[in-house]
């Protein structure tokens, strides 16, 4: 496989990802403020800091309001990880890399993009948020199961697989990071229960309100969030998971090649490390410091698959 | 007459290089006035990726630079046997159509002052009118080192009335096709009676006259070469038959240095 | 995709007289022709509707694949389908064999001409070709001198461009010696058909297209360098995704199963051309390249070109690769060489061209200047080395003023000129809200050459002018496609 094809097949599925990931980050903002009982346009603002391009947005609209906020979110050119930025670029891959997809996947990232594109031509209105975000969902769950029900489990797949779980990966951190440093009052010691919305906001954002009930019951703790998303290896968007998803797909490479990699090894060392974790040493440690580390290594395995596999040179 | 040459070429770079490729064209060929004897390449930073014949029949070394290296050096020498032809050539063989060599390019496109230089030109013969066009070169335009720059035109020396070798033979072929002779560039090397260490290799023209062939002229000496002289490589201009060309990505702030020598046996 | 055909009227002598065009389905006259026999049968028994919803699936299925082609010139490139019709064109085995012999000569003679100009130039020193055709022709390469590619193929994937005047006139419009495109579309479009109409093709036998992908391979592979072993690695270079043709170089790559590379995915490595994949450099034996002549080496040839690689030129001198088609194999199809051809066809086969070339007034011939000069209203004049339709003049559709300021630049450069007359292009119907409606058409077979075979696809790709009376079967300018049916003997 050409090293350009593995680059084109990542980012389709990073981009992909990217993009489900604001379209949920805008569904749990909107559920939020209809939820709470003050009329300030307050959590919009820490929802695009969790979307990440806060400083692009406060560069071109100085203060946050819903509606530029969903906007910004959805549709903005200026906005490299708003939806259509980023199901553009998946398109854009996935032309790249046309001959190494299935008829099906193709047509179904192409549909997708062309459904998108069309739902966001314009403004996307309140009433008409839901159904929006709806679509953008059913459209990129298509190309999921695509992927999932006619390529072949080889490199490809791989390199598809290790460009979903980094960008998720690197999702969950950011919105565990932002959204808990800002929601989690200073004076609230660990260990207390938190607010109904607050603790919505974080797992709804990630899509995991159902899961964490089924799993923690209605108590809402930082230690079991903190556990959940991070920890716990039966959900498929909690680092734990993520990472050795990551390992997991690195390390099918390095049997089909035959080459031992670098980056195979740093996976394996991050995914252990995830693994073998306990709560309260991130307490200790600091939550916030833990993220910022665990962001740091997963762009480090990142880096290193483009230079074990010869993406750009 | 036998000569020992070594020709010695030397980049260094401030950055890395990440990819570069050089086409060499260093290796002499025999024909009639010199018979190659042996002759090698060898390459320090970098590593002989192919070789082959050019359209002009020059032999090409393609050399690939080392990734992140910083210095580049390519050692060309050998043995040559020469011959005395009086500067003649003889028949074109190919593997271009000799009309090819009448083809205008970019740095021998004539100007005024080329066309000055021709009209300066008498006598009735074709080689006298090649002669008399080599003399008048070498009368207009001095010969002075560091005159002129690389990229010069042949009508950018012609105007500025000084150059080297290069822009010698650059203005007599943008005259000499301008009067109809088929003409082509000739780099190689001269035996001087003075000294073996040399600045730089040399360069002459060749016309092609009807009956005779290739003929030789050497602008810069104001003469035809003789059996001092080694052909290397020919083309339509320099770029075509420069010793060293290429391409590379990264290795800015490049330094060359070049070594010469030649010297009888 | 880029390319108008000209024509319309039927100009003699200077006199224009407006005739009814040769319809393929009837003919002169109302009597169906024998080809369309079955199909009129089916059509006759067909629902309307049920045919125009039909249509608009086609173009759904199209727009789905992404069967698209870039639009230039706008800030971001768009893509646009061609539009497609559903009538197909249908062809008599007799009338195809006929004209396949006439590809295969002219074919053949192209390869041997291109040969002998990049070594002995036979033709020149016998006087029938004038020098002055490849003295002045920016087309003519000076590396390809001296170079004989494997199997001695050069243009190794040819587009004959056919217009039909008659029951039994077809003419040569071009020769697309360089990159023919538009093959994708042929086979999408049979492809389309076959999962529409199914039942069509079970009354009718038609001859199949769908080899082509496994013929290019193997033909490409037949033309591999020595030592390359049984089975050649074989890639297809793009521009990249922005170029017009990128999803027919997509398509083929994929067809073929072989990797679709650009420019930067290339290097010299260890004296070959190789790709850069996630194991390492691998090499390449044969490439097929929709990157033209002058982007293919910035190392020999455009220094600024981004598209191509450094030193595959020198690769190929060595006989480390064979490019597809060879580079400088545009001396071939251009339009100053295209009024040769007769001569070209008889002087390396021996025999007269089967097909004709359309009659050609080259304007650097004084006589000729002076006709086209008398004529310029009746003619379609074109630059030699121009493509895609850009300076042309159609004389008979051009307004005084435009006849004027064309006159001003043939006088100024007759060199730069050649002149046709305008043929009466022939119809094939097409699905309109109305019915059948005639629209003119040509049509371009694909050609692949390897050492030992000539292989023409039976059919090819036929363009058609949707647009009444309209002779522009451009794709950029309002043309569609139609599936071409070669019917079994």
């Amino acid at each position: 496989m050409l090293g350009k094809t593995a680059n084109g097949l990542y980012w389709l599925s990073r981009s992909l990802e990217r993009a489900e990931n604001t379209a949920r980050l805008a569904d749990a903002g909107q559920r939020i403020a209809l939820t709470r009982l003050s009329g300030a346009d307050d959590e919009w603002g820490s929802i695009l800091q969790a979307a990440g391009g806060w400083d692009g947005y406060m560069a071109g609209h100085g203060e946050v309001t819903r509606d530029d906020a969903i906007d910004w979110m959805l549709r903005s050119p200026d906005n490299p990880s708003s939806v259509l930025s980023s199901i553009k670029s998946a398109r854009q891959n996935a032309r790249m890399v046309r001959t190494a997809l299935t008829e099906e996947m193709w047509e179904a990232m192409n549909g997708c993009y062309m459904a998108v594109r069309d739902a966001l031509a314009r403004k996307v209105g309140e009433r008409d948020l839901p159904e929006c975000l709806q679509l953008i969902r059913s459209r990129t769950a298509l190309v999921r199961g695509a992927t999932h029900g006619t390529m072949l489990r080889n490199d490809i797949y791989d390199f598809l697989r290790i460009g979903t779980f980094l960008e998720r990966a690197d999702s969950t951190a950011r919105i565990l990071d932002v959204k808990y440093y800002i929601l989690l009052p200073a004076a609230a010691a660990v260990g207390s229960d938190l607010d109904n919305v607050q603790w919505e906001s974080i797992l709804e954002s990630v899509s995991a309100r159902g899961g964490y009930r089924m799993v923690h019951g209605s108590r809402v703790r930082p230690q079991e969030i903190v556990q959940f998303l991070i920890l716990d290896k039966r959900m498929p968007r909690s680092l734990n998971f993520c990472c050795s998803k990551i390992h997991e797909n690195l390390r099918y490479l390095v049997n089909d090649y035959g080459q031992q990699t670098e980056s195979a090894d740093m996976a394996e060392r991050l995914a252990s490390s995830v693994r073998a974790q306990e709560v309260d040493d991130i307490f200790d440690y600091g939550l916030h410091e833990y993220i910022q580390s665990f962001l740091g290594s997963i762009a480090d395995v990142g880096r290193q698959v483009e230079v074990d596999y010869r993406f750009y040179e | 007459m036998r000569l020992q040459i070594s020709h010695t070429t030397r980049y260094v770079f401030d950055e890395p290089i990440r990819h570069g490729l050089e086409q060499l064209r260093l290796v002499p060929k025999s024909n009639r006035a010199q018979n190659v004897i042996q002759w090698q390449t060898g390459v320090s930073g970098g590593k002989k990726e192919l070789e082959y014949d050019d359209y002009h029949n020059n032999h090409v070394e393609l050399i690939s630079i080392d990734r992140n290296t910083t210095e580049l050096t390519i050692m060309s020498q050998g043995q040559i046997e020469l011959e005395e032809t009086h500067g003649v050539i003889g028949p074109h063989r190919g593997p271009a159509p000799l009309w090819l060599y009448e083809k205008v390019t970019p740095r021998t496109k004539p100007g005024k002052e080329c066309r000055a230089l021709i009209r300066a030109v008498e006598g009735e013969g074709e080689l006298e009118r090649l002669h008399g066009l080599c003399r008048i070169i070498n009368e207009a335009v001095a010969y002075e080192v560091g005159a002129s720059h690389a990229g010069w035109t042949a009508e950018e020396a012609a105007v500025a009335g000084k150059g080297v070798c290069q822009d010698h033979t650059h203005i007599f072929l943008a005259c000499a096709r301008e009067m109809g002779f088929p003409a082509r560039y000739v780099s190689g090397y001269l035996l001087l009676d003075d000294r073996i260490e040399q600045d730089a290799a040399h360069a002459w023209a060749e016309a092609h006259v009807d009956g005779l062939g290739w003929v030789g002229f050497d602008v810069s000496n104001r003469q035809s070469p003789d059996i001092r002289y080694v052909r290397v490589a020919t083309g339509l201009d320099y770029g075509e038959a420069a010793p060293v060309t290429g391409t590379r990505v990264g290795g800015d702030g490049e330094r060359l240095s070049v070594d010469i020598t030649v010297q009888q046996q | 995709m880029q390319r108008i055909v000209f024509a319309g009227f039927r100009g003699k002598a200077g006199v224009m007289t407006e005739t009814t065009p040769f319809d393929e389905m009837w003919g002169k006259g109302d009597s169906l022709r024998g080809p369309y026999s079955a199909f009129q049968e089916w059509f006759d028994g067909e629902d309307h509707s049920r045919l125009r919803a039909k249509q608009r699936e086609a173009e759904d299925v199209f727009r789905l694949t992404g069967i698209t082609f870039n639009v230039y010139g706008r800030s971001e490139a768009e893509e646009r389908l061609i539009p497609f019709d559903i009538i197909p064109r249908i062809i008599s085995a007799q009338e195809w064999q006929r004209l396949s012999r006439g590809i295969e000569q002219r074919v053949r003679a192209l390869n041997a001409f291109l040969h002998d100009i990049y070594n002995r130039q036979e033709i020149v020193k016998a006087g029938r070709v004038p020098l002055d055709m490849l003295k002045r022709n920016a087309a003519f390469l000076p590396q390809m001198c001296g170079v004989t590619p494997p199997g001695g193929v050069y243009t190794h994937i040819v587009g004959i461009d056919l217009v039909r005047t008659g029951d039994d006139e077809f003419f040569v419009l071009e020769d697309n010696a360089r990159t023919p495109s538009g093959v994708s579309y042929m086979l999408e479009n049979r492809e389309t058909m076959l999962q529409m109409f199914p039942e069509l093709f079970s009354r009718t036998r038609v001859q199949p297209v769908q080899n082509y992908p496994r013929d290019l391979r193997r033909s490409l592979g037949a033309c591999a360098p020595i030592g390359a072993g049984e089975d050649p690695t074989v890639a297809v270079l793009t521009p990249g995704i922005y170029n017009s043709a990128y999803f027919e170089h997509a398509f083929l790559a994929d067809q073929m199963g072989v990797e679709l590379v650009e420019g930067h995915d290339l290097q010299v490595v260890d004296g070959r051309v190789a790709m850069r994949t996630t194991q390492g450099y691998q090499p390449i034996d044969v490439l097929y390249r929709r990157v033209d002549d002058d982007f293919l080496d910035p190392l020999n040839f455009n220094p600024d070109s981004a598209l191509g690689v450094p030193g595959i030129m020198d690769v190929y001198r060595a006989g480390g690769i064979t490019i597809a088609n060879a580079p400088g194999t545009g001396i071939a199809d251009d339009k100053a060489i295209y009024s040769y051809m007769p001569e070209i066809v008889e002087f390396y086969t021996g025999e007269k061209a089967i097909l004709q070339n359309v009659p050609t007034w080259r304007c650097n011939e004084p006589d000729s200047l002076k006709y086209v000069l008398d004529n310029l209203k009746d003619l379609v004049v074109k630059e030699v080395h121009g493509s895609g339709g850009y300076g042309m003049l159609i004389g008979p559709a051009a307004s005084r003023k435009e006849l004027a300021e064309f006159r001003k630049k043939l006088e100024a450069r007759p060199g730069n000129y050649i002149a046709q007359p305008t043929l009466s292009l022939s119809t094939v119907p097409i699905f309109t809200r109305k019915g059948l409606a005639p629209r003119h058409v040509d049509l371009r077979p694909f050609v692949l050459v390897s050492p030992d075979k000539v292989n023409i696809t039976p059919g090819g790709l036929t363009r058609v002018a949707l647009k009444k009376g309209s002779l522009v079967v451009n794709s950029s300018q309002g043309g569609g496609t139609k599936d071409t049916w070669v019917l079994g003997d």
